[in-house]
């Protein structure tokens, strides 16, 4: 056994307004900069839908990940042996076309245009070559299902679904879609960092945060293929890969990352995970059935004895372990059986865990007046009926297995019945609580679920533990030595080349 | 005097500013080392340009080291005619390819409008020297057989002089003016090297066969 603390993440779905405060708040504090100004280390994508870059999904075409290959782990892009084969030009490395080419707008000529019979306009120019633009994609293109017969029709996750489910998910009067916010998963067998050959990527021991040294990196960008969520990205100015570092300066002082703070709907929760990392590359082996199940087995208990032994042996202090005692992640995965990691067949295993989202609540309409449910099954569609199918969900979060996507579901809807049994009153409580029994919940956990889902504070959604960073300073340098300095770190400029 | 200069100080000088200015730009800008990939602006011209040049100029490099090291073994090969033929047409095609390869590298450089923005004046050098530098190998191969024997009689001897300290310009100053390029052009890539990307051939990431697949790093004591 060996215990290691990782920082984990839940999203719940089911409250995300498809915003963009995140993804703005992350771009605002870390890639408003030459080189990186394509890049959204926070996006939030429209389910169905391509994503960003377009289709990532598509490991037949970028290959990412990991597979189980003569009975052993490897990576699907390369291997040791024959890696200097494709050094020279990444065969399966997305362009800037496939993110989008970033631009802004000549402001000034609103400005500075003459006079004339019609208003001047700011007219979109390229951020790289600073010549006009015909703008042709974006980072959220398919916004809202926008141009869904291109975008949606082609989202990867389809693939199991018959033509005919198809055609119902665009038409317009089933249309259903979900946001999907994404940020790097800081995976615990991540691809990214056994892919990177100058080793310039490395996972934290303390807590698990995946960075990238800006100085070691030398732009082989084995990374960016290798990464199957498209999480590392290449800085085209610098040449160097860069990717989220979980705002860990603010993680390091007790802070939520800045995606989590400025989250409007309330969608994200942090906390610490134990796992035991023996146990990582015999998940990996584990068939596409069991993955969900195995990922979750190597979630340590942290209120276990011999798993408090052992982290105790690797140095992981008695606030991390509290931390991790009260982690709302814990409880939404482990617990509950709630949040799914996305794409498990990846096996990186994701720090990052999301609860599905929900169906819209169904009404029957009688002459123009929406009447109030009088079965349980009238304020959800059953599942088989759900608008948004649950071979597409569990090939989003189950590795193609429906079982833990629809234990999540009913747990959710038998949850939501129940609260209105209780709060509206307009049904049958005695259903309700069978509802509930039948999706695994007692009424104690349906309350914890509720509370920590809908009236949960800030001290409740994030949980971090502390970094613990004054003795990490000691080691690394003698504090006093800076006193009255500028402090130390990464100082340079991030000029191209020499 | 000239041939002094040219084939004993520009030698000296730019293996000494190559190995001095390396590894100083190594300790103290590590971030300035990097292969400033452009794959990302654009693709299909380098997977062109890049494949055909960089395997090309490898073989042909390795070539030239082999010479360098082992120049009887080159000979005692070259005593029989058929196995001189396969070896000089086998570099000569590997020239071809970095030729083509280069050419390419050059053509997108100037015609691709996204790479255009991260071209460096001394990014326009180093494809320009490394151009001449080919196809003068070219030039000389096909008109000067056979290299890969004078090679191992002459140049070998005299690249030996200088890297023992006792430099005889003399085994090469009788050659033509366009051989002699070639070793002036060569002595100029290598000046070039700590001052471009070229430093990227420097850190080959070989330590990747024997390095285990993750990397944790802690920041507490006593954990690796
Ligand atoms: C095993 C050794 C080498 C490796 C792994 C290597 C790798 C690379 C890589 C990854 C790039 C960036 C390509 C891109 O834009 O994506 C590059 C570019 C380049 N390499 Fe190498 N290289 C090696 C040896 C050499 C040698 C020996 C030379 C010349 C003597 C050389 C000359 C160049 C040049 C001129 C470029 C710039 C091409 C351009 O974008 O115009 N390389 N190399
Ligand atoms: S999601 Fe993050 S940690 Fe996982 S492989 Fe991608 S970049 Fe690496
Ligand atoms: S800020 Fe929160 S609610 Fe808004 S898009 Fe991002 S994750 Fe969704």
């Amino acid at each position: 056994m060996d215990i290691r603390s990782q920082v984990a993440m839940v999203f719940h779905l089911d409250k995300c307004i498809g915003c963009h405060t995140c993804s703005v708040a992350c771009k605002n504090v870390w890639t408003d900069r030459k080189g990186a100004d394509y890049m959204w280390w926070n996006n939030v994508e429209t389910k169905p839908g391509t994503g960003y870059p377009t289709q990532w999904e598509n490991q037949q075409e970028y290959k990412g990940g990991w597979v189980v290959k003569d009975g052993k782990l490897q990576l699907r892009l390369t291997s040791k042996g024959k890696f200097l084969q494709k050094i020279f030009h990444q065969p399966s490395m997305p362009t800037m076309d496939e993110y989008y080419e970033p631009w802004t707008y000549r402001y000034e000529d609103l400005f500075t245009g003459p006079e004339q019979d019609d208003q001047p306009t700011a007219i979109p120019i390229s951020k790289v070559t600073g010549e006009y633009i015909d703008i042709e994609s974006g980072p959220n293109w398919d916004d809202d299902l926008g141009g869904s017969t291109l975008y949606a029709r082609n989202d990867v996750n389809l693939e199991a679904l018959t033509e005919e489910q198809r055609l119902q998910l665009l038409s317009i009067e089933t249309l259903v879609m979900f946001y999907l916010p994404r940020i790097c998963n800081h995976c615990a067998n991540p691809a990214c960092v056994a892919a990177c050959p100058s080793g310039a990527i490395y996972k934290r021991g303390e807590d698990g945060i995946v960075l990238v040294n800006q100085n070691v990196c030398k732009g082989w960008r084995y990374c960016v293929s290798a990464c199957p969520y498209k999480k590392v990205f290449y800085n085209w100015s610098t040449g160097k890969s860069e990717k989220c570092l979980l705002c860990y300066p603010r993680v390091e002082t007790g802070q939520a990352p800045a995606c989590f703070h400025s989250c409007v709907g309330r969608i994200r929760y942090m906390g610490v995970l134990l796992y035991d990392a023996d146990k990582i590359e015999a998940a990996g082996l584990k068939s596409d059935a069991e993955l969900v199940t195995a990922h979750r087995d190597l979630l340590a208990d942290p209120n276990n004895p011999t798993v408090v032994a052992s982290a105790i042996k690797n140095g992981i202090s008695d606030q991390v372990l509290k931390a991790a005692r009260n982690s709302p992640v814990y409880q939404f995965v482990k617990e509950w059986g709630l949040a799914l990691a996305p794409h498990p067949e990846y096996r990186t295993f994701p720090s990052l865990f999301y609860v599905p989202a929900l169906g819209p609540v169904t009404y029957s309409v009688e002459d123009g007046v929406a009447l109030n449910p009088t079965s349980v099954d009238e304020i959800f569609a059953p599942l088989d009926q759900a608008r948004l199918p649950m071979a597409y969900l569990a090939n989003l979060f189950g590795a193609g297995q429906e079982a833990p996507v629809r234990y999540a579901m009913k747990k959710m809807m038998a949850i939501r019945t129940w609260k209105r049994a209780q709060t509206v009153g307009d049904v049958d409580m005695t259903l309700a609580l069978a509802g509930l029994r039948a999706a695994d919940c007692t009424p104690e956990q349906a309350e914890a679920i509720y509370r920590l889902t809908s009236l949960c504070t800030f001290e409740q959604r994030f949980v971090i533990p502390p970094s613990h960073r004054e003795q990490a300073v000691e080691v690394l340098t003698n504090p006093l030595e800076r006193k009255g300095a500028a402090g130390f770190g990464f100082r340079e400029e991030p000029q191209r080349g020499f | 005097m000239l041939n002094n200069f040219l084939f004993v100080g520009f030698p000296y000088v730019a293996l000494a500013l190559a190995i001095v200015v390396s590894i100083l730009r190594f300790t103290w800008r590590p971030f300035s080392y990097s292969s400033l990939s452009s794959q990302f602006l654009e693709t299909e011209a380098l997977f062109w340009g890049s494949s055909l040049w960089h395997w090309g100029i490898l073989w042909v490099l390795s070539g030239h080291l082999f010479a360098f090291f082992l120049p009887e073994a080159i000979l005692a090969w070259n005593a029989r005619p058929l196995r001189l033929y396969l070896l000089e047409i086998t570099g000569l095609s590997m020239a071809l390819l970095a030729l083509v390869g280069v050419v390419a590298l050059i053509i997108r450089r100037f015609t691709d409008k996204r790479v255009k923005v991260v071209t460096s004046p001394l990014d326009l050098v180093l494809l320009t020297v490394l151009l001449y530098q080919v196809s003068s190998g070219i030039d000389v191969a096909i008109r000067y057989r056979w290299g890969s024997s004078w090679f191992s009689t002459n140049a070998a001897p005299y690249l030996w002089s200088l890297v023992k300290c006792s430099p005889r310009p003399e085994f090469i100053t009788p050659l033509p003016w366009m051989v002699k390029t070639h070793f002036l052009s060569g002595f100029l890539v290598i000046l070039l090297i700590p001052f471009t990307r070229l430093v990227h051939f420097l850190v080959v990431p070989i330590h990747y066969f024997w390095r285990r697949p993750q990397v944790v790093i802690w920041n507490r004591r006593g954990r690796r």
